[in-house]
């Protein structure tokens, strides 16, 4: 006879192992290595919680302290890889697979080992993709996570950062694999319950919060009049038109400088509440004064932002926030509503080549997608209309019967044409090829695809890709926005000045803005004081950002 | 450091009456710009002294694309360029020209 408990059983074979360590649920600091050693097997797959935000640090490195004579051969299946332990881990051997998403801070790093061998690849991929493969074919035998508080039965408080917790402890508890939380302290009570105590097995009391990276922190006085000129051009030649009112932003400058435009010039423009009033997005500080403002009606977060708690608890009728008053974010369901119910992704790459593939890998960097290729792609499975999606798609294909059409999201990159370091955005062939063939890739990692991408902006100006009828247009629409870039100054001049004809190509004077008014005086908040002053003192930047 | 000269015909010329303007800071991706009414009125003399070698053809496009759409007849203009990038070139070029423009207070 089948015997279909074995899971179960493994299941009670770590527990039991656990507990001799622990004290009910609680495993006492000192006795975490043996802890460890004893709930993992060599080989299991472990999902070690940590993304673009928050971190289980102090699990990563107690992981990466075990003695690779004892465990070996790990697949790590986790969103990201951004602790330097999280490459120790493979450098000592412990791990040998990895499925990943994102490896901003460590992408030289990582790139260094997959060339060396010390890391075998199994694919990057974005947020929900590999949320996705947690429940199909990568599902964690051990999930080590991260929270802000505990009670003795498990019952956790994530805090504003939920972030990925629900969705990596739903794949690997109901799958009888072992969840075991970081938190800062053990309480009576928590404040709400993020997850069920009846999820989680054992809790490890770390005395210090879990280290959260304030990544989507833009100072605006970093800010240059060349990215005030784009998103001038990106409010005006494409919010406006297609009135986008649902969307999500990327993380660069270029947005920041939108966010910071709307009650400016955006509101010059008569824009208020025909664009840009929901989101899904981080609590970005750059978007206080348009907040502020009355501009935005809601928003939902895939994270938090360091500083940003008290602000974003003080304003729950725009943000999701539970009944302990602050925020709640979920990676899983936003990077959904990214992809699903929002008309636009607007956001900065590092290269994008003739056929506009676009892509942020060089040839000695991986940094990964997070979630910038799920909400920078046409969702195929969408069926509601709306006004943004039912004209990108009608621009598309004019000719075809409009009620077989489908729409279309807009896809938007922007960016200077030549980034740090003089690098220039357009370029005959992507890095990422090279890296490709040189890791026997079978996939080069492009960020946004040829086919997803519908406009981009630049200095010069739009582009409007769907309104290009062939490869040939297509071509010179990229080389007509690229500037003084090698690509920019081989453009086929008539053929660009037809496509501006046309409306495929806008200049500023064609949307009769004058790059001399691109100044700085016209951000709503030039600098992170000016962000904190207009929150009315409830947003707390981190001291790195506190120059004053 | 390396220099570069160029002398362009330029159609339009430049408005106003200042004698001269000054934009922009020498920074690192910045420039200074130094805007003189010291050249024939159909001609552009622009003199250029950069941080960032090999970027001639660069300039070349930059400047000629300046002379063909803005006014610059009769300027003779002096760069000091700390590796700026185009954009923010042409940019302050265009304000050398506006300010060179406005009246005197």
């Amino acid at each position: 006879m089948s015997d279909w408990g074995m899971q179960k059983a493994a299941l009670g074979e770590r527990l039991a192992a656990g507990q001799r360590h622990a004290n009910g649920k609680v495993v006492p600091i000192p006795s975490l290595p043996a802890f460890l050693k004893s709930v993992i097997r060599s080989g299991d797959r472990v999902c070690l919680e940590g993304d673009n935000q928050k971190q289980a640090d102090i699990l990563a490195s107690s992981l990466a302290n075990l003695d690779p004579a004892e465990i070996s051969d790990l697949h790590m299946v986790q969103s990201g890889i951004v602790l330097p332990s999280h490459l120790d881990i493979f450098e000592k051997g412990i791990a040998r697979r990895l499925d990943f998403s994102y490896s901003g801070p460590q992408s030289a790093r990582i790139a260094r080992m997959l060339f060396g061998g010390k890391i075998e690849l199994g694919a990057v991929h974005t947020y929900l993709e590999l949320f996705a493969r947690y429940f199909i074919d990568l599902t964690p035998n051990v999930a080590l996570i991260a929270a802000v508080s505990a009670d003795k039965d498990g019952n956790l408080y994530t805090g504003p950062n939920t972030e990925d917790t629900p969705t990596v402890v739903e794949a690997t508890s109901y799958k009888n694999g072992l969840v075991v939380a970081q938190v800062t302290e053990i309480v009576d009570k928590v404040p709400r319950v993020d997850i069920p105590g009846d999820l989680v097995h054992f809790v490890v009391e770390a005395g210090r919060p879990f280290y959260v990276e304030p990544l989507f922190t833009r100072d605006p006085a970093a800010i240059t009049e060349t990215q005030i000129l784009t998103a001038m051009l990106a409010i005006k030649g494409i919010y406006a038109p297609y009135g986008v009112r649902r969307l999500n932003h990327g993380i660069g400058f270029n947005t920041a400088a939108i966010e910071l435009l709307l009650p400016t010039y955006g509101e010059k423009l008569g824009l208020k509440g025909k664009v840009c009033t929901h989101f899904a997005l981080n609590p970005h500080p750059t978007l206080i004064p348009a907040i502020e403002a009355g501009w935005v009606e809601q928003i939902h977060s895939f994270g938090s932002e360091v500083g940003m708690e008290d602000y974003v608890a003080a304003r729950p009728d725009v943000f999701f926030t539970g009944p302990d008053g602050s925020l709640r974010s979920n990676r899983a369901f936003c990077q959904t509503a990214g992809l699903y119910a929002c008309d636009m992704f607007i956001g900065s790459t590092l290269q994008i080549d003739l056929e506009g593939h676009s892509s942020t890998v060089t040839t000695s960097r991986i940094a990964g997608f997070g979630g910038a290729p799920n909400m920078g792609s046409d969702p195929r499975g969408r069926r509601h209309p709306s006004e943004p999606w039912l004209k990108a798609g009608a621009e598309a294909a004019p000719g075809s019967d409009a009620a077989l059409r489908r729409g279309r999201k807009l896809v938007v990159q922007i960016g200077e044409t030549f980034g740090e370091r003089n690098a220039p955005l357009f370029v005959e062939r992507l890095d990422a090829l090279e890296l490709a063939s040189a890791l026997k890739l079978d996939l080069a990692p492009v960020m946004v695809y040829s086919d997803d991408v519908t406009h981009i902006v630049t200095e010069e100006g739009i582009a409007n890709l769907l309104m290009c009828r062939d490869k040939d247009e297509r071509e010179q629409a990229i080389r007509g926005v690229a500037g003084y870039t090698d690509i920019g100054r081989a453009r086929d001049p008539k053929l660009v000045e037809k496509l501006r004809a046309r409306g495929v190509i806008r200049r500023p004077e064609d949307l009769g803005i004058d790059p001399l008014d691109a100044d700085r005086r016209l951000l709503a908040a030039r600098s992170i004081k000016d962000l904190m002053l207009a929150s009315g003192g409830l947003y707390r930047p981190p001291s790195r950002f506190r120059n004053w | 450091m390396e220099t570069l000269s160029f002398r362009l015909s330029a159609s339009t010329r430049a408005g106003g009456t200042r004698m001269q303007a000054i934009v922009g800071v020498v920074a690192s991706g910045n420039l200074e710009v130094l805007l003189e009414r010291a050249a024939p009125a159909d001609s552009c003399m622009i003199d250029i002294t950069t941080a960032a070698h090999g970027f001639g053809a660069v300039w070349e496009a930059v400047v000629r694309d300046f002379v063909d759409r803005r006014p610059a007849g009769g300027l003779r203009i002096s760069i000091n360029d700390g590796g700026a990038r185009p954009d923010t070139v042409a940019l302050r070029l265009a304000q050398g020209v506006r300010k060179i423009e406005e009246p005197e207070r």
